[in-house]
């Protein structure tokens, strides 16, 4: 038993996390929100020179677990999860392999498909298998709560290239990378809020001091320690083949999803107006986590499914 | 990462299993009764003759020298087969590790064989009428009697586990009255069958005596009796709140044991049609496992030589609030027959209601990975 990450796959998550810091600050993911295609722009070509979206597809989920984890914590705009599960699943990988193109999913129980409207290939599964669609018709959903993860309905006819059982295995990694980007959203709120808490005073003394404010902010850090531990022995599972990878992934997922919704109902009541005002960035990394939480099975349906495992 | 056992851990989980399984001793009355206790210390004693009564300490003092990682297999494997409380643990798992780093070869060869053989039982005396959570606050005195080559003891500790069945304490009291808080104190070890002792057993919430107060009126311990440097206490004592609240007091198995009673306990009592219920058992089950997970992390960390600080009162608050939460589940699918419960979990949701208070209240536990891990200001 060795629970502990190599210094190459650190060293990694290291220079993705600058990256991410570099070119893809709140100022981004707020342009997300109003540009025309709902992406950065320049991210997604850079990934690819950097080798990023190469190494998403080509290493194994605990290789890249922290990568997705530092994507969640940037809320970067961009369908990462989505096409690094996709792309395996083509006849011919070549180009979205290469960042070229962008392929997205619109799987049963993912919730509506995301960044659908950008996508060259969108990739449908069900219990009846997985279809490529290289034509189809998107209808955006307008009015979704985090308007940097642009959501539309996708219909079209496609090419059979899986069985159902590829469904459930690539749905499995959708939820691992959704739950890896909760935790890193809700490690990313709590590190604005105390940053905030120890700034902003109140009756002579940095808001932060005062208990009631501990204490919420305390029981954000908790569950996202021991949220932690389950994202990565489920990257760990999935990479192994492990025969339970499944329930480790819905584990996974209900888990980080509760604590980063816990780390986001702390953040903004800890930030007080301020982190009620749109100006404020809190909320993009706030509607994110809320929209993860529920993407890719909530947490009641994946605790459902351990339940049906355990009882 | 590799989260498989080794051939060497699966080997030594199989001898834990195998010893457990035939020797666990089954219907013990509670070890927080005079009765009970002494059953308890039978089994105690059978546990040392085996060499499983202190797994991790060194062979000379009757371990085995475990690595962390197999003091983990050993207590899942105890508590899966049903091992009863470690009546002992007080002494083991918070005294010990303060003697194995702080105590003299002359207290280390004195002390240890004889807590590891449940020869000598040990309690805590800490907690004051006045210092609670403010431990600082201690007022018990100890003078120094330079002729007599020793110290003299006054005062009440009280909350004190065990303490009307136990043979030692160890505590803090103030040596230096002139200075305050955590400066000027030092860390006794007193027999407690020392003239101007008197322990008095009083009632915990369940009834049973597992709480003593205990007076000292010029009690007299030789330097001997001294643990660490006099004068710092504080930081001798809190080499071992730091286990207290980390792995050592409560390890992931009595949890994940306890959530195996509790997904039992659904089998045989649920309406599977209640899915609020159903949610609160597999809630119960993941939790207990990310405790387990989170534990092999750590672990991990101090295998490769780091320290654990403040981190472990996050433990201390996940466990303690899980297991009032498995006892509250469990009560509620017993229903109505939970008021006559009586196999273990009324009892046990009474003693889980003591875990968010001893070993620091999880409001205290709260403000210190605030300002410990997060980093949030002081008032």
């Amino acid at each position: 038993m060795r629970f502990a990450f190599t210094d190459e796959q650190l060293a990694f998550r290291d220079a993705v996390r600058e990256l991410f810091a570099r070119e893809c600050p709140p100022s981004t993911v707020r342009d997300a929100w109003t540009n025309d295609t709902g992406r950065t722009g320049t991210l997604w070509s850079r990934l690819a020179e950097m080798g990023v979206l190469g190494a998403l597809l080509e290493l194994r989920d605990v290789d890249v677990v922290l990568v997705l984890e530092e994507s969640g914590s940037a809320a970067v705009p961009e369908p990462l999860v989505e096409h690094s599960l996709a792309v395996p699943l083509l006849p011919d990988p070549a180009r979205a392999a290469a960042g070229d193109i962008t392929v997205v999913t619109a799987f049963e129980g993912q919730g509506v498909a995301a960044y659908a409207q950008s996508a060259d290939i969108v990739v449908t599964g069900g219990a009846d298998g997985v279809f490529v669609l290289d034509d189809f018709d998107v209808t955006p959903i307008l009015g979704a709560v985090d308007g940097s993860r642009r959501l539309a309905q996708v219909s079209g006819s496609g090419t059979r290239v899986g069985d159902g059982d590829a469904f459930r295995a690539a749905f499995d990694r959708g939820a691992l990378g959704t739950a890896a980007q909760l935790v890193g959203l809700g490690r990313r709120m709590l590190d604005m809020t105390v940053a905030y808490v120890s700034e902003r005073r109140q009756f002579g003394a940095p808001v932060g001091s005062f208990q009631a404010v501990k204490h919420r902010l305390a029981d954000a850090r908790i569950a996202l320690e021991f949220a932690r531990p389950l994202v990565y022995r489920a990257a760990w599972s999935m990479s192994e083949a492990d025969a339970e990878s499944s329930l480790h992934v819905s584990m996974a997922k209900a888990a980080a999803g509760d604590a980063a919704l816990l780390a986001a109902r702390a953040a903004l009541q800890c930030h007080g107006a301020m982190g009620y005002s749109f100006e404020y960035d809190l909320h993009l990394f706030m509607k994110r986590a809320w929209a993860l939480a529920a993407a890719w099975g909530d947490a009641a349906v994946h605790r459902a499914h351990v339940g049906r495992a355990i009882l | 990462m590799d989260l498989t056992f080794t051939a060497e851990e699966e080997a030594f989980r199989a001898e834990c299993r195998e010893w457990l399984e035939a020797n666990v001793p089954r219907g013990l009355a509670s070890g927080d009764t005079r009765e009970g206790f002494a059953a308890h210390l039978e089994w105690e004693r059978a546990l040392f003759e085996a060499r499983w009564a202190v797994v991790s300490w060194p062979e000379e003092y009757g371990g085995r020298d475990a690595s962390a990682m197999e003091w983990l297999i050993f207590e899942e494997e105890y508590y899966r087969a049903g091992g009863p409380q470690r009546v002992t643990q007080n002494g083991i798992f918070l005294l010990a590790p303060t003697v194995f780093e702080f105590g003299t070869q002359e207290q280390k060869d004195r002390i240890l064989p004889r807590m590891a053989a449940a020869q000598d039982l040990w309690c805590q005396g800490w907690s004051e009428p006045n210092a609670g959570s403010d431990l600082a606050g201690i007022q018990s005195k100890a003078v120094r009697d330079h002729a007599a080559g020793g110290w003299r003891l006054s005062g009440q500790k009280t909350w004190t586990t065990r303490g009307a069945f136990c043979t030692h304490l160890f505590g803090l009291f103030r040596s230096d009255p002139e200075a305050e808080r955590h400066r000027g104190l030092t860390y006794f070890l007193v027999p407690l069958d020392a003239p101007g002792v008197t322990v008095r057993g009083f009632g915990r919430l369940d009834g049973d005596e597992g709480f003593a107060e205990v007076f000292l009126d010029d009690v007299f311990v030789p330097d001997a009796h001294v643990l660490g440097e006099v004068h710092q206490g504080w930081g001798v004592a809190m080499a071992t709140t730091s286990s207290e609240r980390g792995l050592t007091l409560r390890s992931p198995g009595r949890f994940t044991a306890t959530a195996a009673r509790l997904v039992d306990l659904w089998r045989q009592r649920a309406d599977p049609a209640d899915t609020r219920l159903r949610d609160a058992v597999t809630r119960a089950w993941i939790d207990a496992d990310a405790y387990r997970w989170q534990t092999f992390l750590t672990v991990t960390r101090m295998t490769a030589g780091e320290q654990l600080g403040a981190e472990s009162s996050m433990t201390k608050v996940f466990w303690s609030d899980l297991d009032v939460r498995m006892h509250e589940t469990a009560l509620e699918l017993l229903g109505a027959d939970a008021e006559t419960d009586d196999s273990g979990w009324m009892k046990g949701y009474q003693f889980a209601l003591s875990g968010p208070i001893y070993a620091g209240t999880n409001e205290i536990q709260r403000n210190v990975i605030a300002e410990r891990v997060l980093g949030l200001p002081r008032r």
